[in-house]
């Protein structure tokens, strides 16, 4: 069973619809009991990272997350869930993450070359740079919808995209997984990527 | 870099596709989840829903449609058609949808953009302007293009961005239904005006017409259309194979 954790950020019908289009259950919950019994932990999120990072500490769902991760069981952070797992944020401020890996989610403002838009919006192309979740999906192209991204994470790098500059697009580090784009919005491609998950 | 994107647009009125289509294989032509998942196996980027129900009977059926499309299809979900509150976004975003595109409800409430973006995201919100030349200049259009506001589209455009609106489907009412092309002029306006995706829609009637929309306006981030893609006139795999010998990015 894959446990999808629900911290009251976003709308968590489509992922869940995704792992069901996959053959495999998923439970939406918020209770550290119903989702400590789940094989995989999947932890989403849309928004801003303040607010999230915020949730997570009063729900008490980041120290379960962080437990569970250290347990070992497979979790795959997507979007802003992903940022979630880095050290700090500077999206409107400093605010510190789950600190699960190594990096720090910075603005795409005065990074990229002018003229590109922000948020970094469409399908883009993934380059495969290291760990297995993401490496069948090397040059495929999947969904992204996001103003903010990783850097500082060689260590845990999986994948990038580039937009005028390489952009984080997957990081992986033993057991800890996560995508900047939307898996479950990313076509057959990005089922794929679930898919995969749920057998490591 | 990101792709150029292209997008089916379906027209539902009471739960039904409005506009049948001739594709072989579909056991039920008008409806919006067989004809999502054609689409959405068959290379579309995006879908975008609209709901043309006048009634409230129709619009609780949309919304079990949606739900039923979102649960099936993983590709990203726009959903317009009597969006006039923040709880109309409600409503179609838990049941899956992605975006939310808004025209005459913004038109008739200035806020329903600002407090829209602020609850979900710049993102979230998609703005739809029907525009019309009148006097040699672009006028709004609201009720499905039936009544001129007398507003100048371009800084309505501008203002509905600045307040949160992350993106913009622009549907000429002068190209619209003529199939010779989008309406590159307008689209040119708009695109210069605003630093979000701008969508183009209204005057597609063959696939040269999308190979000439991103050349000559490279700013343009996405083609929609409707009859041509359900009437197989324009197939979305023959147009993005096109569209990539032309050098221009797609999905393939």
């Amino acid at each position: 069973m894959i446990g999808i954790i629900d911290y009251g950020v976003g709308n968590l019908f489509s992922l869940q619809s995704s792992f069901r289009a996959i053959g495999q259950e998923a439970v939406v919950s918020g209770s550290a009991e119903v989702l400590s019994r789940a094989e995989r932990l999947v932890l989403p999120g849309v928004g801003a990272f303040e607010d999230a990072a915020r949730k997570l500490r009063e729900t008490g769902m980041g120290d379960f997350v962080r437990s569970q991760a250290a347990e070992g069981k497979p979790l795959l952070g997507i979007c802003l869930g992903m940022q979630l797992l880095f050290e700090t944020s500077f999206e409107y401020g400093e605010h510190p993450g789950l600190g699960l890996l190594k990096g720090q989610v910075v603005s795409m403002a005065g990074r990229i070359p002018q003229g590109l838009k922000i948020p970094h919006m469409g399908w883009n192309r993934l380059e495969w740079t290291g760990g297995e979740l993401l490496k069948p999906s090397d040059g495929e192209f999947v969904y992204f919808v996001h103003s903010y991204f990783a850097q500082g994470c060689e260590d845990s790098l999986a994948a990038v995209t580039e937009y005028g500059i390489p952009i984080t697009a997957a990081v992986e580090r033993d057991n800890v997984f996560g995508c900047q784009f939307h898996p479950e919005k990313s076509g057959g491609v990005g089922l794929a990527i679930l898919d995969r998950f749920c057998r490591i | 870099m990101i792709t150029k994107r292209i997008i089916p647009c379906l027209d539902v009125r009471n739960g039904r596709v409005v506009k049948g289509t001739n594709f072989q294989g579909l056991r039920d032509v008008s409806s919006p989840v067989e004809l999502g998942k054609y689409y959405s196996d068959n290379g579309a980027d995006e879908l975008v829903f609209y709901d043309i129900t006048a009634s409230a009977e129709g619009r609780r059926l949309f919304t079990d449609i949606l739900k039923e499309v979102a649960a099936t299809i993983f590709i990203p979900l726009t959903v317009g058609g009597g969006i006039n509150t923040v709880e109309d976004f409600d409503r179609v975003l838990k049941c899956g949808a992605d975006k939310v595109s808004v025209n005459s409800g913004a038109i008739r409430n200035p806020d329903l953009i600002p407090q829209a973006a602020r609850l979900y995201g710049d993102q979230c919100v998609v703005l739809s302007a029907d525009v019309k030349r009148v006097e040699g200049q672009f006028r709004v259009f609201a009720k499905g293009g039936r009544e001129d506001t007398g507003m100048e589209a371009i800084s309505w455009i501008k203002r509905c961005v600045s307040n949160g609106a992350g993106e913009v489907v622009l549907n000429s009412i002068d190209t619209d239904g003529v199939k010779q092309g989008f309406d590159l002029d307008m689209l040119e306006a708009v695109s210069n005006a605003v630093d979000v995706p701008v969508i183009a829609s209204g005057g597609a009637g063959c696939e040269e017409d999308f190979v000439e929309l991103f050349q000559r306006l490279p700013k343009v981030d996405a083609g929609l259309a409707a009859s041509i893609f359900h009437f197989g006139q324009v197939k979305i795999p023959d147009l993005k194979k096109t569209l990539r010998d032309n050098n221009i990015l797609v999905r393939l």
